[in-house]
């Protein structure tokens, strides 16, 4: 079954892919999407006895990969709890938007290559949630990495969308540059890349060393920052995340599939897969608790003041990432892994939404040009209000009614204040400031596409229509998710720590101390969350509706901060004067400089000045000596023949 | 039996007899030109089927020669000797596995000399199968040298417009190592008393002398290699040499240097190796990082190529050096993917070139728009230069970063830098040629793959896409004899190998 559930996007692809044209746009559609439809059902099948706690881990070999001396690497799917959530949100996830696909991009010239992209990059996603070592996880890692870079570049005449593409491929290339030194690390303290051998090394490997850049460091520390740098770059936490809002370039049920719910959690997934490894080094959990919390606080203060519809939910996406990474770092990985899970339905049902709108305005992306398109389209308006109140987190503290948001994003706050420390409490308030933001621009988004007067042109805002049933009803399924999936599961999540335990039966690291003491936070903490989403709520309300002047007159007030988070804190600006220019610069120094002045002129013409002489007598060596020499040895070689054959046996 | 007993001299000299008859054709017109063609095209096939079979009778299981003949010849001194093993195997087989390719691309293009162009690229086939083939180590050093002067002439006469200047230099460069790499030859002969290699391979050289063996061979392999800084008439030979001699001059000739280093340098001269090894994993990483760093800037799509090629075989000298087996079964896997790989962009050049006469990046563009096909092939060649998994370029790459580490973390994190590089060049090309608006004029009318494009580039597509995921064969093959090899050396030197 786990096999189907894998291969059965990769044919999609394959068929669709090279031969789109012979059988057609609406055959390729129709063999994708039927083929998702059918891994999406699987997955669930797979996933409902772990569920249910009777379900045993297991692997299926598929054949040898690169086994050579020590280093023995198959393809091997490995199913256990872990996978079987991320089977059922990838699958989930990609099947609907396969569907919502046919909808939205029904008039694209090149839709079977789109859907040949959008399997292709399921398989790779599966590829690397079904890993049972370090290299087909990267495999998987950088195969999604790929679909992202043709799914993103997908409309290859807009320079701005080639240009998207590449950034964001390199971008992850300088994660993936950490996570493949994390592998080779691992290689040398274990001499093994299975996760099973590497787990059961870690006892032994507590106080070893590596050496490396001249100092002798603790060696899982160094192994596990090193794969965090990859995890980083996946799922554009702070430094790196500069390719995920250029990647709103790509359609948007890439962004739904890609972008939100699956291939930018994969650094969340690699981290609790790997919960074992990290939780033998504090300085590295420590990392990753700073750098969530800097990501999740970042991320929400650009969005603030965003125009174009995607790029704030990009932001938003960014920012909840850095939650989960929270989770990770304080040892809440079934937190973390929650809000993976919750988010997934959430953050597609907004992408998803926001393409309808999208299509409704044909293709206007900036909400400058939106407003009060509410009663134009209000099943989109429905769907995104729910999509909105699950992000922003809305419930009854202390009780079970919420959105699913309200729930995983509560559980991480109350697992990073329960953490304590200097990092605990940091997390604990840049969460719930970045809580009081992400209610603040998710509102803002709402005001200012759905409310007030239009400031759409009249011809577009009077064309405005509700997007067909073949795109709505993903919606109305994800819209299911964003409501329930956080009731339905809370227990085996993020309920008693022996439920937990049960459920994940050894495939995270469940830590019962952080989780019970989590829930036993003052209930000051608790409603934090629920303060600042109602603070954020207010704030946007009298921004946008009340006073709707306010916004323009506070940003003339500090021009300042407006610039600089409206330019993303300046990351692009920086990393091309730091990274870009120079060595582009240090390229054509090279070439120039030491290639052709140096090397060249310098020593091979400096050196023997015959260099010249002779070139001005190439004719006469062209046709004079290397002539005669490749005659004589051609004669020599014909002789070597005759003897070969008399000599050699060829007679007899 | 007669087959075994001779395969590799059949393998050899086949092409010599193609020649043959190609001179024997009569006459200058089109029937006869085709005739020619054909003669070379059916001869460089049947060299492969010749090459497949013999891999297919191959003892994985065993790192002795095989196939092996040896004869007595001019005296006691040079002898006939051949025979192959886990690390030679595998050139043979690419090579004749590209020679038809380069037949086929050369149909059309080639369009005067073309008898003088078919005999030359037979006798370059029959030199290089030579090079891998033969296990004496004087017809070693007439194939390695040999090889040079039909490369020599192909670059100068069907070259492109600076050809001389770049044949002269492709030649200076080459041919001042090869001295050295003589004198020590006959070194190593009073030394030894046998120039037959499967017996020096035994010959335990005193260290003083291995340092200068070691030098001296350097100075020949090095250049061949090309390693940095003696890269520089690569770039000039590729950019002025047909399309055909790019690819045998990236996917075989560059290797000539990497098997060397194999079949000599590390095997005989082991205390040596590893003296020099942290001079060699330098000028590697420097390979890596710094042509990779100028391929960025280049405006000539086989200039950028010609310079990723030498920070590919970066990858190839740190891992023959690292010498445990990780880095050794790396390197040959990772020469022979790039022998696929490098040789398959080169003939994909190839095709645009002879619709376009340029090499210029700028004057391309939107290309996927009239050219889906190609735009395919482009994008698996370009993804397997750039190391993606799932092709044939990772298994080599990570292998040999995998064996670095082990041995050096330093030099590992640096030369682990090449992996955003080569995306950041690979990726520019791609985008700068096949992808944006097809605004052009001139382009409006080119026309995808024809059918004799396709049966070059299709088959290396598949292989490269098939050892991406199943590199078994390849390994396999060559597991007994690296195996041996790194036992070898680190019994030699002292070190604990790897991977027992």
């Amino acid at each position: 079954m786990i096999q189907a559930i894998v291969f059965l996007p990769l044919i999609g692809a394959l068929v669709a892919g090279l031969f789109g044209r012979t059988i057609g746009h609406k055959a390729a559609e129709v063999l994708t999407t039927s083929l998702l439809v059918i891994a999406a059902i699987l997955s669930w099948i797979v996933f409902i006895p772990f569920f249910l706690g009777n379900a045993e881990a297991y692997k299926v070999e598929i054949m040898r990969w690169i086994v050579t001396g020590d280093l023995d690497l198959r393809w091997i799917l490995r199913v256990d709890t872990l996978t079987a959530i991320m089977l059922v949100v990838v699958n989930t996830v990609s099947c609907l938007v396969h569907v919502y696909s046919i909808g939205y991009m029904h008039d694209d010239p090149h839709r079977a290559r789109f859907f040949a992209y959008l399997s292709l990059f399921t398989f790779a996603m599966l590829m690397l949630v079904t890993a049972d070592n370090f290299l087909q996880m990267f495999f998987g890692w950088e195969g999604v990495g790929l679909a992202s870079y043709l799914l993103i570049g997908f409309w290859y005449k807009k320079p701005s969308a080639n240009a998207a593409a590449m950034k964001a491929f390199v971008v992850n290339r300088v994660g993936d540059f950490g996570f493949a030194l994390g592998i080779f690390g691992t290689f040398y303290l274990v001499g093994s890349l299975g996760f099973e051998d590497t787990f059961a090394a870690l006892p032994g490997l507590a106080d070893a060393t590596i050496p490396i850049l001249g100092g002798e460091y603790h060696a899982l520390t160094v192994v596990c920052l090193l794969l965090f740098m990859g995890a980083m770059g996946k799922s554009a936490q702070f430094l790196l995340h500069t390719w995920l809002p250029d990647a709103m370039e790509g359609p948007t049920p890439v962004s739904a599939l890609i972008h939100a719910a699956t291939m930018v959690t994969a650094g969340v997934f690699l981290v609790a897969r790997l919960s074992p490894m990290f939780e033998m080094s504090e300085t590295a959990t420590l990392v990753i608790i700073y750098v969530g919390a800097i990501t999740a606080f970042f991320a929400a203060t650009v969005g603030l003041v965003q125009n174009d519809i995607k790029r704030v939910i990009a932001y938003s996406t960014c920012s909840q990432l850095g939650y989960m990474f929270v989770a990770l770092g304080v040892g809440a990985y079934s937190a973390g892994v929650y809000h993976l899970f919750t988010h997934a339905f959430f953050k597609a049902l907004l992408f998803l939404g926001a393409g309808s709108v999208i299509h409704a305005m044909h293709h206007e992306q900036d909400m400058r040009n939106m407003g009060g398109i509410a009663r134009k389209i209000p099943i989109t308006y429905a769907m995104m209000i729910i999509g909105t109140l699950a992000l922003t987190g809305v419930g009854i503290p202390g009780t079970m009614f919420g959105f699913a948001g309200f729930f995983s994003k509560d559980a991480i706050i109350e697992a990073a204040y329960a953490f304590g420390g200097p990092a605990g409490q940091l997390a604990f308030w840049m969460l719930v400031i970045a809580a009081l933001f992400t209610s603040f621009y998710s509102w803002r988004l709402i005001h200012l596409t759905f409310h007030g007067k239009t400031r759409a042109d009249q011809h577009t805002f009077d064309h405005a229509h509700e997007s067909p049933r073949i795109m709505l009803v993903p919606l109305y399924i994800l819209a299911a998710g964003a409501v329930l999936a956080g009731v339905v599961f809370y227990d085996v999540f993020f309920g008693h720590a022996e439920h937990v335990e049960h459920f994940f039966h050894g495939a995270v690291v469940v830590d019962a101390e952080i989780i019970d003491a989590a829930h036993y936070v003052p209930f000051w903490v608790k409603a934090s969350a629920a303060m600042a989403m109602l603070a954020g709520f207010v704030l946007a309300w009298y921004f946008y509706i009340r006073r709707p002047e306010a916004p323009r007159e506070l940003a003339a007030e500090h021009p300042g901060l407006y610039k600089f988070l409206l330019n993303k804190w300046y990351f692009d600006e920086i990393y091309d004067f730091l990274f870009v220019r120079p060595t582009r610069w240090v390229g054509q120094a090279l070439w120039k400089g030491f290639d052709d002045w140096f090397v060249d002129q310098m020593l091979v013409e400096g050196l023997g000045r015959r260099v010249k002489q002779v070139t001005t007598q190439v004719v006469r060596l062209q046709s004079g000596y290397l002539y005669h020499y490749a005659f004589a040895m051609l004669i020599g070689v014909a002789a070597l023949i005759t003897w070969a054959i008399a000599a050699g046996g060829l007679l007899g | 039996m007669i087959l075994t007993d001779n395969i590799l001299t059949i393998i050899t000299f086949l092409p010599l007899v193609g020649a043959f008859f190609i001179l024997l054709t009569p006459g200058q017109d089109e029937v006869a030109v085709l005739n020619i063609k054909r003669i070379a095209l059916a001869t460089t096939f049947v060299t492969f089927v010749f090459a497949l079979l013999m891999w297919g009778l191959f003892d994985p299981d065993t790192a002795d020669f095989q196939f092996v003949q040896n004869s007595p010849w001019m005296g006691e001194v040079i002898g006939y000797r051949m025979g192959v093993d886990g690390i030679s195997v595998l050139f043979i087989v690419l090579t004749g596995l590209l020679m038809p390719m380069c037949i086929l691309a050369s149909w059309d293009s080639v369009k005067h000399r073309v008898r003088e162009y078919m005999v030359l690229f037979l006798v370059l086939e029959m030199l290089m199968m030579g090079v891998f083939a033969t296990l004496d180590l004087a017809m070693f050093y007439v194939f390695f040298e040999g090889s040079l002067i039909p490369m020599f002439l192909i670059i100068g006469i069907w070259g492109g417009k600076r050809r001389i200047q770049a044949s002269y230099k492709f030649f200076f460069y080459t041919f001042v190592g090869s001295v050295l790499m003589l004198l020590a030859i006959m070194a190593m002969y009073w030394y030894a008393g046998t120039l037959d290699i499967s017996r020096l391979l035994a010959v335990d050289f005193p260290e003083s002398m291995q340092i200068w063996l070691w030098l001296a061979f350097f100075a020949s392999l090095a250049v061949k290699m090309p390693m940095w800084p003696l890269h520089r008439w690569l770039p000039e030979a590729h950019v002025e040499a047909p399309t055909a001699g790019s690819v045998i001059l990236a996917a075989i000739l560059l290797k000539l240097g990497g098997y060397g280093f194999l079949r000599f340098s590390l095997p005989m001269f082991p205390d040596a190796s590893l003296m020099f090894s942290n001079f060699v994993f330098v000028l590697s990483v420097a390979a890596i990082v710094i042509t990779s760093v100028v391929a960025l800037v280049q405006t000539d799509v086989k200039k950028l190529i010609a310079y990723s090629s030498v920070a590919h075989m970066g990858f190839v000298t740190m891992g023959i050096f690292a010498g445990n087996i990780y880095g050794v079964q790396g390197a040959i896997f990772q020469m022979v993917s790039h022998g696929i790989v490098s040789g398959a962009l080169f003939l994909s050049v190839g095709v645009i070139y002879d619709r376009m006469h340029t090499r210029d990046i700028s004057a391309y563009g939107g290309l996927v728009e009239r050219m889906p096909k190609y735009a395919f092939a482009f994008m698996i060649f370009t993804m397997a230069n750039v190391g993606l998994p799932g092709t044939s370029g990772f298994v080599g790459e990570f292998l040999t970063l995998l064996a670095i580490f082990q041995v050096n973390t330093w030099f590992a994190i640096v030369a682990t830098l090449g992996v955003i590089f080569s995306a950041c060049y690979g990726l520019w090309l791609y985008r700068k040629v096949i992808f944006g608006a097809l605004e052009k004029e001139s382009l409006r009318g080119i026309l995808d793959l024809s059918p004799r494009e396709m049966l070059t580039i299709v088959p290396l597509i598949v292989l490269t896409i098939f050892f991406g995921f199943y590199p078994a064969p390849l390994l396999d093959t060559t597991a007994a004899s690296v195996q041996a090899l790194v036992d070898q050396y680190a019994a030699a030197t002292g070190l604990a190998a790897a991977g027992q």
